[in-house]
């Protein structure tokens, strides 16, 4: 399925993403860096890895477990026909059913999240579930890096290989910036890939915005024991000029002219 | 009968209600082998260890995913550390997550007060959607675990220490307190293993020409707001039982009902915001803190002016 047609089309629709993100960046604080940096993997996610369920597969699940990139996921949303795009700059505002996190207000968002750690172990119950199961249905877990300091996150890591779980697959959008910083200074987690081998996943470090990287890593699995964690290494507010890669990118607005030039760099994706 | 025994007890009800519905599994933290139900099922029980958010999280994701998950999981740690999994993962993703905490109240003694649950009552009952739950004996612990099996939504069964209390064989109604004695001076109303040492107390009271009712409130989220207010009304003075701080938990509870009916006159009996840090068996700490039936018949005479 990585022939070169369907990577163009999966960068087309990364793009297309970022659009619906930057919708409500002029009038609505959002975090913006954390949606914009994961979008090359959840357009990889939702537009070829994750199945939806029919006959033979039950369907597969995602939690978002960074909440706060909610926009990203509320993209996918749109593109997949279940949100109007019109309702993502009324975003967060009086009455709208598209919230600063994923809540259960919005169409076919699978767990509520926002506190930061605790979709890991959902997810480790969800595979268990489809395991007892004998099903084949995988469980996707998009993490963020500020994310990983919460302790919970190691009390599952520590227990999903106890499981098996191979049909589990922890994300790490790596976008290095937290609210407070950089990761690097606030709480650094490297070495972050050693980590979680040491917990023994089975771990690949991919560059977040190579499409290929992500298709190649995505269709390598299932791994053979034990469940998978991607190490994305991100930018965080990727396509953002004068704002991607900076602090400043985690919690945003963005001026006309600012989204005007990252809408002009989305141009040529297409 | 300790929390801990009747919680393994409860696990052969599990072991039942198993073998009707397949998607049930039992997840527990670092309790070893669970009533016959490990033999019986092996591949529907799951030790998480000593990780009780994780371990609340991944009940969860369990019920999201279709099972029925029933917790084992000890009272002070899963209401505590697990508090937010069981508010967020549990309640507000509406997931139909059964929690089995032993160890409630003081049942851990001289262990010190890191091991009391003193506070799980206040923590649970301000999660919207849930349904807690303090059974009085070990056989109602077994009937409020068919219960919770039937309802849908979250549940947390808080287990003490439990003695038989002789003759008690009531259906169990969710929401419904169950009047153990008539009464007329005062309404003692008791949770959990206390409302068998209010039975005690109604007894020494009952000679001192003190008539005392008795209610067991074996659901303590959703109140049984009207038998509350019929007790009020009815006696007046209002007596509450609980193994438990007076903090927030059946008395705070109580308190918040007759406050808004303007009737009735409230005594708290619990743990009074401390710490019970003596070093004593679970039945000296009983003592110490007034929950013995000695402390609950002087507070309830001190209650109608006999003291």
């Amino acid at each position: 399925m990585s022939d070169p047609a369907n990577i163009a089309a999966l960068k087309a629709r990364a793009a297309t993403l970022r659009r619906h993100i930057l919708a409500p960046a002029s009038t609505y604080f959002a975090h913006l860096g954390g949606a914009m940096s994961c979008a090359d993997i959840m357009a990889a996610l939702h537009f070829h890895f994750l199945r939806f369920g029919d006959a033979d597969h039950r369907p597969d699940h995602f939690l978002m477990s960074k909440g706060h990139a909610v926009t990203a996921l509320h993209a996918c949303l749109v593109e997949l026909g279940h949100v109007d795009a019109a309702e993502l700059p009324l975003s967060g505002q009086s009455g709208s059913r598209l919230a600063g996190h994923p809540t259960k207000r919005a169409p076919l968002v699978e767990f509520a999240t926002g506190s930061l750690g605790h979709a890991l172990s959902v997810g480790i119950g969800i595979a268990m579930a489809e395991q007892l199961d004998q099903s084949d249905a995988r469980t996707v877990v998009l993490l963020g890096d500020g994310e990983l300091q919460e302790g919970t996150v190691w009390e599952a890591a520590l227990s999903a290989p106890r499981f098996g779980l191979e049909h589990l697959v922890a994300i790490v959008d790596y976008n290095r910036f937290q609210a407070g910083g950089s990761v690097d200074a606030v709480m650094p987690l490297e070495p972050l890939a050693d980590k979680w081998r040491s917990f023994r996943w089975n771990v690949t470090e991919i560059d977040g915005h190579d499409m290929q990287a992500i298709v190649s890593v995505l269709d390598s699995l299932p791994a053979a024991n034990g469940p998978t964690a991607i190490i994305a290494h991100t930018v965080k507010g990727k396509g953002v000029p004068g704002v991607e890669g900076t602090g400043r990118a985690h919690y945003t607005m963005l001026t006309d002219d600012e989204i005007k030039r990252s809408l002009a760099g989305l141009e040529g994706v297409e | 009968m300790s929390g801990y025994f009747a919680a393994m007890s409860s696990a052969e009800v599990l072991a039942e209600l198993a073998e009707r519905d397949p998607n049930l599994v039992l997840l527990s933290q670092d309790f070893g082998t669970i009533g016959s139900f490990s033999a019986r099922f092996p591949e529907r029980h799951f030790d998480l260890g000593i990780t009780e958010q994780n371990l609340v999280g991944v009940a969860a994701g369990m019920a999201h995913a279709g099972k029925l998950p029933f917790v084992l999981a000890m009272a002070p740690f899963v209401s505590m550390r697990g508090f937010e999994q069981i508010r967020d993962d549990c309640a507000y993703n509406r997931n139909n997550v059964k929690i089995i905490a032993p160890f409630a109240g003081l049942e851990a003694g001289p262990w010190g007060a890191t091991h009391h649950a003193q506070e799980d009552i206040a923590l649970i009952r301000t999660i919207p959607g849930i349904t807690l739950l303090s059974p009085a004996d070990p056989n109602e612990s077994h009937r409020a675990v068919r219960a919770a099996a039937t309802i849908d939504g979250p549940v947390y069964i808080r287990l003490g220490f439990l003695n038989p209390i002789d003759g008690y064989d009531v259906p169990f109604q969710v929401g419904e307190a169950v009047n153990m004695r008539q009464g007329t001076d005062v309404t003692i109303i008791a949770t959990g293993g206390c409302v068998n040492t209010a039975l005690m107390a109604h007894e020494t009271l009952k000679g001192a020409g003190i008539s005392a009712a008795v209610l067991n409130m074996h659901t303590l989220k959703p109140l049984d707001r009207a038998a509350v207010e019929r007790a009020a009304r009815a006696t007046g003075r209002i007596v509450t039982v609980e193994e438990h701080s007076i903090v927030g938990g059946l008395g705070g509870a109580v308190a918040e009902v007759i406050a808004e009916l303007g009737v009735g006159r409230l005594t708290r009996v619990g743990i009074r915001d401390v710490f019970c840090t003596e070093v004593e068996p679970y039945p000296e700490l009983l003592r110490i803190h007034g929950l013995d039936a000695a402390g609950i018949d002087a507070a309830v005479r001190a209650a109608v002016g006999q003291s």
